[in-house]
C-alpha cells in the first residue's frame, strides 16, 4: 500500500533487553534528570514582591483622563457605552453652568459614569471608541473585593487625579 | 529483694532519652513535610513554600494548625471504634519503631557509669522492627476498613497484600545480612561496621552487600507506602485511599505517621547497611574530643545520613511513576524474592568459602 505520509514511525516490539528489565539503569537516567531539575532556573515570579512587566498592549482597569489644566475631558457622548460589547458602561449627562469651564472641558459632562467590572471583559473597544481620549485602559490589575457592589466603579473611582491640585478629585 | 532495686538514675535516663528521641522524631518528621514540598519544588522547577516565615520554615506549623481546627468528621455508618484505632495504630507502631536504633556510642562518665544512646538493646532488634512494622499495616487497613468506604477498602487490601508480599523479600535480604554478622542486635551490626575501613575492605554492609541493600531499599519504599509503590493511597485511582473519609487532626495523624516512618525507617536503613553512626576516621576523632562530645558527634552523624536518605526517598518520589498493581505483585514475587533467594545462597557460598580456607 502507498504510504500516506512519510510520519509513521516503525514501532520496534522486540522484547525488553535484560539491562531494559532490570530497571534500574532506566531509574538512574530518572534521577539524573530530576537532578539536573535541581540548578535550572525557576519559573516562578514572587508575585507581591516582585511584579512581571505588563506587556505595552496589556489592557487593565479604566481610567478617566483629564487635560492639562485638570479639566474632564468625557463629555458624556455615548460612544463608549454604545461599543461595549459587555453593556458594562452607564452615564448620565449634565450641562455645564457658567464657571465650571475649570471642571469640564466640553459643554456638556458626565454627571454620573459607571463601569461594572464584573460585566467589563477588558476588550479596550470604549478606549478606540472615544472621541475625546477621555477613557484609556491603564496597566492596572482589577483588585478583589468581597461584595459585588464595590466592582461597580463610580467616576470618583475612575477619574485619575488632578494634576496641579493632587488633593481635589 | 533484687526485685526493687530500681535504679532512679537509669530511669531518669531513659524517660530523657525516649522523650528527646519521640520529640526529636516529631520534629524531623514535621520538618519532612516541609521538605517533601522543597524538594517537590526544587525538581519541578518552583520554589515551593516560602510566605510562613523565612523560606516557608513556619510552613508545618501552619499546616498543623490548620488541621487541629478542621471539622472532625465522623462518618455515620463507619465502625467507630475502629475508626478511632486506625490512626492511633499507625501513629503508635511509627514511634515504636525508634525504640531500637542505637543513636551513638556509650558515654562513660567519670564514675564509670554507662549512658546508653538506645533506648532498648535488646538482642532481637531488628526483629522487633520487622513485628511493629507489620503492625503498621493494621493502622491503614483498620482505617480503611473501617470507614465503610469501597475506595479506602480496596486501598486497605493494597496495602496489607501489599505489605505482606514485600516482607517476604525484605526479610530475605536481610537473612544474607545477618549471616554475616551474626546478631540479630541493632547494637551489634553497628559495632562490627566500625569506622570505614578496616582490614583491606569497607567495613559498612552496603559494600558486603550491594544486592542486599538494593532489594531491602527497593521493599522499604514498598513497606513505607511510598512512590513509586504508594498503591494504598494513589490519587488518581482510589480518590485519596486509606484516608479518605478521615478529617482533622485523624488525618494529620496519617500523615504525620508516615513521616515519622520515612525517618525512623531510613535510620535503621542506615543503622544496617551504612554504618549507623560510624564515619570515617572516628577512631582519631574520638581520641581528640571529650567522650561526650563524641557521642553527640556520632549522633549527629547518624542523624545527618538518615536526613540524607530521608532526601532520597523524596528525589524517588518525585522522579518515578506509580507501578501498577500487576507490576508490583510480579516485581515482588517474580524478581526480588528469586533474587533474594540466590544473594542469600552467595552469601552462604561465600562465608563457607572465607571460613574453610
Amino acid at each position: 500500500m502507498e504510504k500516506l505520509t512519510n510520519k509513521a514511525i516503525q514501532i520496534d516490539r522486540s522484547p525488553m533487553t535484560l539491562s531494559e528489565r532490570a530497571y534500574l539503569p532506566a531509574i538512574a537516567k530518572g534521577l539524573g534528570t530530576t537532578l539536573s531539575h535541581i540548578f535550572k532556573k525557576k519559573a516562578t515570579v514572587s508575585y507581591p514582591e516582585v511584579k512581571r512587566p505588563f506587556s505595552p498592549v496589556f489592557r487593565g482597569l479604566h481610567i478617566l483622563n483629564r487635560d492639562e489644566n485638570g479639566a474632564e475631558r468625557c463629555t458624556a457622548c455615548g460612544l463608549c457605552a454604545l461599543a461595549c460589547p459587555a453593556e458594562a458602561i452607564t452615564m448620565e449627562a449634565a450641562e455645564r453652568k457658567p464657571g465650571e469651564e475649570h471642571l469640564y472641558r466640553e459643554e456638556k459632562y458626565a454627571a454620573k459614569y459607571e463601569i461594572n467590572m464584573l460585566r467589563c471583559i477588558f476588550c479596550g473597544y470604549c478606549e478606540e471608541a472615544c472621541p475625546k481620549d477621555a477613557v484609556y485602559l491603564s496597566e492596572t490589575v482589577m483588585p478583589t473585593n468581597y461584595n459585588r457592589a464595590a466592582f461597580i466603579y463610580k467616576k470618583d473611582d475612575l477619574l485619575i487625579p488632578h494634576p496641579q491640585n493632587k488633593d481635589s478629585k | 529483694m533484687l526485685l526493687l532495686q530500681i535504679d532512679t538514675a537509669l530511669i531518669l535516663e531513659k524517660v530523657i532519652l525516649i522523650s528527646v528521641i519521640l520529640m526529636g522524631s516529631l520534629g524531623i518528621a514535621m520538618y519532612a513535610t516541609w521538605g517533601e514540598r522543597k524538594v517537590a519544588a526544587i525538581m519541578q522547577d518552583r520554589i515551593g513554600p516560602n510566605r510562613a516565615g523565612p523560606l516557608g520554615l513556619l510552613q508545618p506549623l501552619a499546616d498543623g494548625l490548620k488541621l487541629f481546627f478542621k471539622e472532625e468528621i465522623i462518618p455515620d455508618r463507619s465502625t467507630r471504634l475502629i475508626f478511632i484505632l486506625g490512626p492511633c495504630l499507625a501513629m503508635l507502631t511509627a514511634l515504636m519503631t525508634s525504640a531500637v536504633v542505637p543513636w551513638g556510642p556509650d558515654y562513660v562518665t567519670e564514675t564509670g557509669r554507662h549512658i546508653t544512646f538506645q533506648v532498648a538493646d535488646i538482642n532481637i532488634g531488628i526483629l522487633f522492627v520487622f513485628g511493629v512494622v507489620s503492625l503498621g499495616v493494621y493502622g491503614v487497613m483498620l482505617g480503611g476498613w473501617a470507614s465503610n468506604n469501597k475506595f479506602s477498602l480496596l486501598s486497605a487490601i493494597r496495602a496489607a497484600s501489599q505489605a505482606i508480599s514485600y516482607e517476604l523479600a525484605m526479610g530475605l535480604s536481610l537473612i544474607a545480612l545477618l549471616m554475616m554478622t551474626g546478631s540479630l542486635s541493632l547494637r551489634d551490626i553497628v559495632e562490627q561496621q566500625h569506622g570505614f575501613w578496616a582490614d583491606g575492605y569497607f567495613t559498612w554492609n552496603v559494600f558486603k552487600q550491594p544486592l542486599g541493600f538494593i532489594i531491602f531499599l527497593t521493599c522499604a519504599f514498598a513497606e513505607l507506602n511510598r512512590a513509586p509503590f504508594d498503591l494504598p493511597e494513589c490519587e488518581s485511582e482510589l480518590n485519596m485511599g486509606y484516608h479518605q473519609e478521615y478529617s482533622s487532626m485523624k488525618l494529620g495523624f496519617y500523615l504525620f505517621a508516615e513521616y515519622i516512618n520515612l525517618f525512623v525507617s531510613s535510620s535503621i536503613i542506615i543503622t544496617l547497611y551504612f554504618g549507623g553512626y560510624n564515619f570515617p576516621f572516628m577512631d582519631q576523632v574520638a581520641g581528640a574530643v571529650h567522650p561526650l562530645l563524641f557521642s553527640i558527634i556520632c549522633i549527629l552523624v547518624l542523624v545527618s545520613k538518615a536526613v540524607g536518605m530521608v532526601l532520597f526517598f523524596m528525589f524517588v518520589r518525585w522522579t518515578l511513576p506509580r507501578f501498577r498493581y500487576d507490576q508490583l505483585m510480579k516485581l515482588g514475587w517474580k524478581s526480588l524474592i528469586p533474587i533474594a533467594l540466590i544473594n542469600m545462597l552467595i552469601t552462604g557460598v561465600v562465608i563457607l568459602w572465607i571460613f574453610n580456607k
